[in-house]
């Protein structure tokens, strides 16, 4: 793995408009599940102080603190992590749009959950027998977060009228995004080496499966939008994205090098 | 527990008493956020190396889960014991594989988790299981012996632990999360 050139130093930013050390950040596929990670990670951490109950409130932290812990390794495989963390602009991150998408409502934020840990279990599954380390690791969190992620899609959308039509509306919301999750990630093993078509069959299977019992109906809109919608992998984001990372790189970049 | 070379030339007598030495004060660390267990009975210490070409004191660590805070304070201690023990040069390492499993808790690490009113992990979690975690089999209240407990919260304080309630005598207790 190619270590990437120093990054840009905060005290001399490239001029606005340009892609500060665009050229240098790693090429690796594993720089995109990173991605994932932290970018969950950090939507999730917004819940800090709003989930609607505390079990809720413990349980977002936790699987936040998993994902962060995932980026942290795998960043630490390509390079420094806090510059990769920090120092990227929107259109050097390699993140599925999936994850970037606000948290909305509770049920927005379990679908979502549900859609991205469903699909990490088996793509950790499969890393996991190639022998990459962190997916060894990391896999079974990934199987906790689903399971309980899956627990909620099942009360949210078996449960009363309010809370299926919500649970509805975020997985009708969210459907166009996951068409991305599939698109094969270039690159030497073990990604390279991933059977993205069997990941798709598996995580069709887990989803038609959990939705029918909570009651939910699989839309049958496409699985990525007209334009934008799906291209996250190649640097394309929607909206929000970019506000979230303003605040999320707000502090590093404003205070280089600063502890307390 | 990794036990090779030492710098009184590996497979002595002497280099084999040095690395049980040194790989028991690394592992008399007491965990930061379960202080009432140690390292060394939580499973978390992969190694201990003292090169026989000189150099620091290699230590191997696994992270309970990969985003485990603790890790950083644990590899602090380590360094520190060392430390006070004579050794100048220590360098710890973090590995992932093979993952750390609550199967690696000692009997001894059970006993006191139970003692300080953490219900311990029950046994066989390497096994492949398919599916989610068996949850239906009985948790015992660390504070009365009972069966009768329920999941109140799948997490809890730290990333490794469940919150459960007694039904016999309705305490609220921390599970340890088998994994």
């Amino acid at each position: 793995m190619t270590r990437p050139d120093p990054a840009p130093r905060p005290g001399a930013p490239a001029a606005p408009g340009t892609r500060p050390g665009a050229a240098t950040w790693p090429d690796s596929p594993l720089l995109a599940l990173a991605d994932d990670a932290l970018v969950l990670s950090h939507r999730l951490g917004e819940w800090a102080g709003h989930a609607p109950v505390l079990e809720e409130e413990l349980a977002l932290a936790n699987i936040a603190l998993d994902l962060l812990g995932q980026a942290r390794a795998l960043y630490s495989e390509l390079g420094d992590e806090d510059e990769l963390a920090y120092l990227r602009t929107e259109r050097a991150f390699r993140n599925c749009q999936l994850v970037e998408q606000p948290n909305g409502d509770f049920a927005r934020t379990v679908i979502r959950q549900f859609f991205f840990s469903a699909y990490q279990e088996l793509l950790y599954g499969q890393l996991a027998e190639l022998g990459h380390p962190l997916a060894t690791k990391a896999v079974k969190e990934t199987e906790y977060h689903r399971d309980h992620a899956e627990h909620w899609t099942l009360r949210l959308g078996d449960g009363t009228e309010e809370s299926h039509a919500r649970a509805q509306q975020a997985v009708d919301a969210l459907w166009r995004y996951t068409g991305e999750l599939f698109q094969p990630l270039e690159g030497p093993e073990p990604v390279g080496a991933v059977d993205w078509t069997a990941l798709r069959e598996g995580w069709t299977e887990r989803i038609t499966a959990t939705l029918g019992a909570a009651t939910l109906t699989v839309p049958e809109t496409p699985q990525r939008g007209a334009w934008t919608a799906g291209a996250g992998r190649q640097g394309l984001h929607t909206e929000s994205f970019g506000r979230m990372l303003a605040e999320m790189q707000h502090l590093h970049r404003s205070h280089p090098g600063a502890s307390w | 527990m990794t036990r090779t070379g030492t710098g009184a030339g590996p497979g002595t007598e002497a280099a084999d008493a040095r690395l049980r030495e040194l790989t028991a004060w690394a592992g008399s660390v007491p965990d930061p956020e379960l202080p009432v267990v140690t390292l060394s009975e939580l499973g978390v210490l992969r190694g201990v190396r003292e090169p026989a070409a000189g150099g620091p004191v290699e230590v191997e660590l696994t992270p309970t889960y990969t985003g485990c805070p603790a890790v950083e304070t644990m590899a602090g201690d380590i360094e520190r014991v060392l430390h006070e023990h004579g050794v100048p040069e220590v360098s710890v390492r973090t590995v992932l594989v093979p993952p750390w499993s609550t199967d690696d808790i000692s009997a001894e690490g059970r006993r006191k988790l139970a003692e300080a009113g953490i219900a311990p992990p029950r046994g066989g979690a390497r096994q492949g299981r398919p599916g989610p975690v068996p949850l239906t089999l009985a948790v015992r209240c660390p504070h009365c012996g009972s069966t009768e407990t329920t999941l109140l919260s799948r997490f809890s304080s730290t990333a490794c632990k469940a919150l459960r309630r007694c039904e016999s005598c309705r305490e609220p207790f921390d599970h340890f999360k088998e994994l």
